[in-house]
């Protein structure tokens, strides 16, 4: 399993820097999507894959095999804000394509104002 | 005691959802921005002068154990930098009051920029790695929407690139983050720096090394990552340009220090010599691109990059001596460079542009005006006796007794090329003839007090940070210390659990 979600990781990096590099905005934004869905799948494979172990372990001696619950705790803060930015980015691409009038992204120069 | 350690968070997001609450009050709204970043500012004072009397102080969140909760922690460096965001955080407050145009002013200018506020300091103060990731995206949060404010063709420009390139250093913070725990175990940072030499794998953390490298060297704007920031700070209003190179590529700077300090001290051969070859490109590039500006904003944008190098230098040399001029230079740096924006704004609202080519004749009908930029602009060079002059001099000094020959010539030399460039505003705006033929501008009354109050303020700053530099190395010496030696650091956030 660990390797199965370690080969779909590199292929999300892999894919969301590809992205990330072309000129159309909206293939930035689905580059800066993957990049996190990348890094989400990430933490989320290292904090270990234990299935049918229960989430809650003795105090007193050895526990069990369970799941670490700290990465878990970490993608739920890390999707929250990445899906807020992900909000305003479209927001904001949508803006420059109004303003800019195309969404090839080397027609857009930073004019000395 | 140990809340104060709370209350540089809490003033700011008090003060930003009150003002929240007066939305259709624009002259409440101004009154809560000036208070909260007056509150800030005092209980900054009172964290430091605390930290500086008891030491460094941790704080526990709902008093779970370090390793497992969330640890606020100020030592002499947090504090310092906390209390330079409250004094810039109300100085740009105050210059925004005139500054600022109403549109904006209505459309929520002040609650982002106290949320900006409250982020900076979350950053400065956390002892987590992972609450470091999420502070910073309070306060990437706020600085984009400050930075679209007005919607303008030339901002949008600017902020796609600030924005795409920011938030691809998250991912890989994040990732960064995800691997540093799967590997140790733990993301407290004094835990951390218990751990990861225990670990044995160099190698390893090296490589988690230059991941974070790459994440905070984005965000600090260091040689081959810079791209985004002069294409981008000179778009919004002048305010918003200002509390950005104060404050934003500090924090990265700030987690640069604090993580190879503290973390990636296991191979220092090879990851501070890297350091010392990026301070230098970054001083050598950001110096150059100045030179070839002729519009102020952007000519200042570029200095922002080469001030940069100068920090890295110090943390690359990595000796007392060197982070104690790295936190010099870093307050020096910060309100020089601000008082810089700060007059290059009065002279676009004396004469209406910031173009050099038709700026001209103030130093005849403003002296006033060119002495406020002639003194930050020389202790930005590092003349004698400002500020600019004792830091450079203490990095220096550190460079040749660290035996960096090299490096340290680079640094003197990029000095020189920055006064070359303040020479170019100085000539360009201040000593030649204006050749545009429109009525200058007068400010009168209220405008003119603040305008020239912010400025003011900080050019005496300059000024008293040169003439009192010896207590304030005494002051930076100590804060070194507590750098180079963590053991303080450590005990003081897991108490007895070492």
């Amino acid at each position: 399993m660990e390797i199965l979600l370690a080969v779909v990781i590199g292929g999300l990096y892999a894919a969301g820097f590809y992205m990330v590099m072309r000129r159309s905005m909206v293939k930035v934004i689905i580059g800066l999507v993957l990049l996190g869905h990348a890094a989400n799948l990430l933490i989320f494979t290292v904090g270990g894959l234990n299935r049918g172990a229960p989430a809650l372990v003795p105090v007193e001696g050895a526990a069990p095999a369970a799941t670490d619950p700290v990465p878990q705790a970490l993608i739920l803060t890390a999707i929250v804000i990445g899906f807020g930015i992900q909000a305003f980015a479209l927001v904001l691409f949508k803006r420059v394509y109004q303003a800019v009038g195309s969404v090839d992204l080397d027609k857009i120069r930073t004019p000395d104002t | 005691m140990h809340h104060l350690l709370v209350l540089p968070i809490l003033v700011p997001l008090i003060a930003a959802g009150a003002a929240l609450l007066a939305w259709r009050q624009r002259r409440m709204q101004r009154w809560l921005g000036l208070a909260g970043a007056a509150g800030l500012l005092a209980v900054a004072v009172m964290l430091l002068v605390s930290v500086a009397n008891n030491g460094i102080l941790a704080l526990q969140i709902g008093d779970w154990p370090a390793p497992f909760g969330i640890t606020l922690v100020a030592d002499l460096f947090s504090a310092v930098m906390v209390t330079v965001t409250g004094l810039m955080g109300a100085v740009v407050m105050v210059y925004s009051l005139v500054s600022m145009d109403p549109a904006r002013e209505s459309f929520g200018y002040y609650p982002l920029l106290l949320i900006l506020l409250m982020g900076v300091s979350g950053a400065f103060l956390t002892g987590d790695l992972f609450n470091l990731y999420v502070w910073f995206e309070v306060l990437l949060i706020a600085s984009f929407v400050l930075l679209v404010l007005g919607g303008e063709r030339a901002q949008l420009a600017g902020a796609i690139k600030y924005f795409t390139l920011n938030l691809i250093a998250s991912a890989l913070f994040l990732s960064a983050v995800g691997i540093l725990y799967s590997v140790a175990g733990t993301l407290n940072l004094a835990d951390l720096a218990v751990q990861l030499p225990r670990l044995g794998q160099p190698g390893l953390i090296t490589v988690l090394a230059m991941l974070f490298l790459v994440a905070f060297g984005i965000k600090a704007a260091i040689f081959p990552l810079f791209f985004w920031l002069p294409d981008s700070y000179h778009t919004p209003p002048l305010p918003v340009t200002t509390i950005f190179a104060a404050l934003l590529t500090k924090v990265g700077v700030y987690a640069l220090v604090r993580t190879f300090t503290l973390l990636f001290t296991q191979d220092i051969a090879y990851t501070h010599t890297l350091l010392l070859v990026l301070a230098g490109l970054t001083m050598v590039t950001g110096v150059l691109g100045a030179v070839a500006q002729m519009e102020m904003r952007r000519l200042l944008s570029f200095h922002i990059i080469s001030q940069i190098g100068y920090l890295l230098l110090g943390l690359g040399l990595y000796t007392p001596l060197a982070l104690a001029a790295t936190l010099v230079f870093m307050v020096h740096v910060i309100i020089t460079k601000s008082a810089l924006f700060l007059v290059s704004g009065i002279v676009h609202r004396l004469q209406g542009t910031y173009h050099l080519k038709q700026l001209g004749g103030l130093y005849q009908s403003h002296l006033g005006v060119a002495l406020l930029f002639l003194l930050p602009a020389l202790s930005l060079a590092g003349l004698p006796p400002l500020s600019g002059f004792w830091a450079k001099f203490a990095l220096v000094r550190a460079g040749l007794e660290a035996g960096q020959y090299a490096i340290t010539a680079v640094g003197l030399g990029v000095s020189v090329l920055t006064l070359f460039s303040m020479t170019k505003i100085w000539t360009e705006a201040f000593w030649k003839p204006r050749t545009v033929q429109e009525p200058v501008r007068v400010l009168q009354g209220r405008e003119r007090l603040l305008y020239f109050l912010p400025a003011l303020t900080l050019v005496g700053l300059t000024v008293l940070l040169g003439v009192l530099a010896e207590p304030i190395f005494t002051l930076a010496t100590a804060a070194a210390q507590q750098l180079i030696d963590p053991s303080a650091y450590i005990q003081t956030v897991l108490g007895g659990a070492l």
